[in-house]
């Protein structure tokens, strides 16, 4: 038996109760978009529901540690196609048993779900490294991203204490959404670029005149504080993969 | 102006850049005033520089004017670099615009000693201050602590930083004195034992007054550089063990030495700086801090020297063989720990799995053991059987056989025989 979701969260923990519901016997959990009708296996679409949704998360939360918990919401996060179908498993399996065996890493279900956790908790440190914001003329901090994983949600709090006293933006250009600061909360907001406006680097005419001396500070500071003779370029790159350098001011 | 303050900056960071402590972990500070900068509990990196090191602070000297001159440093004062001193507000702005900016997590702020002591340490706390009252910054502050200042200044300092440091500089008394004859120890031990009981008092006082301000939250550190003397490895990790004991350091850093002057008592200029042993010193640092390893353990009258192929741990696990094989299955948390291949993450992992049942060699890979390494030192529920007992020394010529280390294949001292 295959389940069809639509990929959010509600869908998946939807599924959750109908697996228990229906008792459908094993049942596979796959993404609508990544799902591919075939003759053998009987499939059903899951509609999500709020309320039922509602329940399993409730239910969850108290056969799970917060530690347990974070770890299954960063799982849904990675947005990886075969890590719904694990958090499908290991919720099962997490109801089955008694509290506490979300520690059994013998299981593959808990040691799959340890292993995405981990990778979106390293790209919302990453983000939260390697963002590099950019004073616009009318004083907002702009920062565009596009993170592997869908981790503006996690980093939210961390800007939002850290700059308290600044307005700012983060756009993650992937998933056409970002976070905005405004002095009081943040809010997510939708942005609509022109066709010829570069994301990620916007236009230094529409900078603080400020900005463009302290990205050669920066890029100073950065040249000056390295050591030539213990260079180990493999290091540095194992540190900052190339896939960052696009945002960081000093590698430009 | 703007060519000033570069010049200025490219000048102070560079003289800078030898003290390698850049960690901003440990911070308290809650941006609970509605300003700029909040901490983050384990630090973070923004960008590593070309030679591998994290970039997590605004490293800078107030000034590299100096009265001493210590044959190791850059700034030393018969050395002919280019001199210059930033002011109060020079650093204030770059400290805020760089954290604005995500660029940093703080700033590190040391100096070389112009005048005396005392002149120095009040501009240093004229910066913090500034920063803390004037601009409601509650971003990382690492401040060096200038040996010889009152008690009074550093105490009001100690109000201000997360961290303050002090360098040891040379691991034994006879290197110092061999290169810096106007230093001694004591003149660090002295202000170190001072900012560590006044941390204590102020944790006690915590306990009764519930608003009490902070007192350098993120602790002490120090810093030793080796290779530019002839210490052994014995001298250098017994002063650091003395060191976390006696004085609650949070860290010890262990700088190998880039040759920096034409000196004829230490390494002449182009000399590689001793990369690979500074990786064991800090190898061997962590064995003592997260494994439970004794100093005496690993480096003694018969092992005054680290081994270069292979890393500590390895090491005391091949010369004490007698203690394996461990059944992971069985063994305590802290035994599990001194398996070579298992570190804190799986050790950890390993004992909250086997409640749900005997594991296996698959499970052991899939926690994240590193099974190639671990597998000579270790029984699971389907370990293969073994007829043979296997030296300690073949255990080690097996291992290296399939992982060669990543050092040894650019290793300049090493001769190409074909």
């Amino acid at each position: 038996m295959i389940y069809v979701f639509d990929a959010s969260l509600t869908g998946l923990l939807t599924a959750i109760f109908e697996c228990f519901e229906r008792k459908n016997g094993t049942v596979t959990l796959i993404a609508e978009k990544y799902h591919q009708p075939d003759a053998f296996n009987e499939s059903l679409y899951v509609y999500s529901d709020e309320q039922k949704a509602e329940r399993v998360w409730l239910a969850l939360q108290k056969k799970l540690s917060p530690i347990g918990l974070r770890k299954f919401y960063c799982g849904y996060l990675s947005e990886i196609p075969e890590a719904y179908n694990h958090l499908f498993q290991y919720s099962i399996y997490i109801f089955k048993n008694s509290f506490g065996a979300e520690n059994n890493y013998g299981n593959a279900h808990v040691t799959a779900l340890s292993k995405y956790a981990k990778s979106v908790e390293r790209e919302k440190h990453r983000m939260e490294a390697f963002i590099r914001f950019q004073q616009t003329a009318d004083g907002i901090f702009y920062a565009g991203i596009d993170p592997d994983f869908n981790v503006l949600p996690l980093i939210s709090n961390h800007f939002k204490n850290r700059y308290a006293d600044q307005r700012w933006i983060i756009y993650d250009l992937k998933r056409g959404y970002g976070l905005h600061y405004d002095l009081n909360k943040v809010e997510e907001m939708t942005l609509s670029f022109s066709a010829e406006t570069n994301k990620a680097k916007p236009v230094l005419a529409a900078m603080d005149e400020k900005e463009a001396l302290y990205s050669i500070l920066w890029k100073d500071y950065f040249k000056s504080t390295n050591i030539p003779a213990r260079k180990n370029t493999k290091l540095h790159v194992q540190h900052v993969p190339k896939r960052y350098w696009k945002y960081l001011t000093e590698k430009q | 102006m703007f060519d000033r303050i570069r010049e200025k900056l490219n000048v102070l960071a560079d003289a800078a850049k030898y003290d390698v402590s850049c960690s901003s972990s440990g911070g308290t500070r809650k941006n609970d005033n509605k300003g700029l900068g909040d901490s983050h509990s384990s630090g973070i990196c923004h960008t590593y520089t070309e030679d591998g090191r994290c970039v997590s602070l605004l490293k800078i000297l107030l000034t590299n004017h100096c009265i001493y001159d210590c044959a190791f440093c850059v700034s030393r004062k018969s050395n002919d670099v280019k001199r210059a001193a930033f002011t109060v507000d020079e650093v204030v702005e770059l400290t805020m615009n760089f954290y604005r900016r995500n660029y940093i997590e703080g700033l590190f702020l040391s100096s070389g000693i112009f005048k005396n002591a005392d002149f120095t340490m009040e501009r240093l706390l004229l910066v913090v201050k500034k920063l803390r009252l004037e601009q409601r910054y509650n971003g990382y502050i690492h401040l060096k602590t200038i040996p010889g200042a009152s008690d009074e200044l550093i105490k009001e300092a100690g109000l201000y930083a997360d961290r303050m440091s002090i360098n040891l500089e040379m691991p034994t008394e006879a290197g110092l004195k061999l290169l810096a004859p106007e230093k001694s120890h004591a003149d660090v031990i002295k202000p170190l034992s001072f900012v560590q009981q006044h941390i204590v008092q102020f944790a006690e006082d915590k306990k009764l007054i519930k608003h009490i301000p902070k007192f350098v939250p993120a602790g002490q550190s120090t810093q030793m550089v080796v290779g530019a003397t002839s210490e052994s490895d014995k001298d250098v990790m017994y002063m650091a063990s003395a060191f976390y004991k006696n004085f609650a350091l949070k860290r010890v850093y262990y700088s190998g030495y880039v040759p920096i002057s034409h000196d004829t008592r230490m390494p002449v200029i182009g000399t590689q700086p001793p990369l690979l042993r500074e990786n064991r010193l800090y190898q061997t640092d962590w064995l003592m801090r997260f494994y439970g390893f004794k100093i005496q353990e690993i480096l003694n009258d018969a092992n005054p020297n680290l081994d270069i192929d292979i890393d500590p741990k390895l090491s005391w696990a091949i010369r004490n063989m007698q203690h394996f094989p461990v059944d992971v299955n069985k063994a305590e948390y802290a035994m599990i720990l001194r398996i070579p291949g298992i570190g804190v993450t799986s050790a950890k992992k390993i004992v909250q799995a086997r409640k749900f049942g005997r594991l296996r060699i698959d499970q052991l890979k899939k926690i994240g053991v590193a099974y190639n390494r671990a597998k000579h030192f270790i029984i699971c529920a389907d370990s293969p059987y073994q007829i043979k007992d296997y030296q300690g020394t073949q255990i080690k010529a097996f291992i290296l056989a399939e992982s060669p280390s990543k050092y040894l294949k650019t290793d300049s001292n090493q001769l190409i025989l074909f």
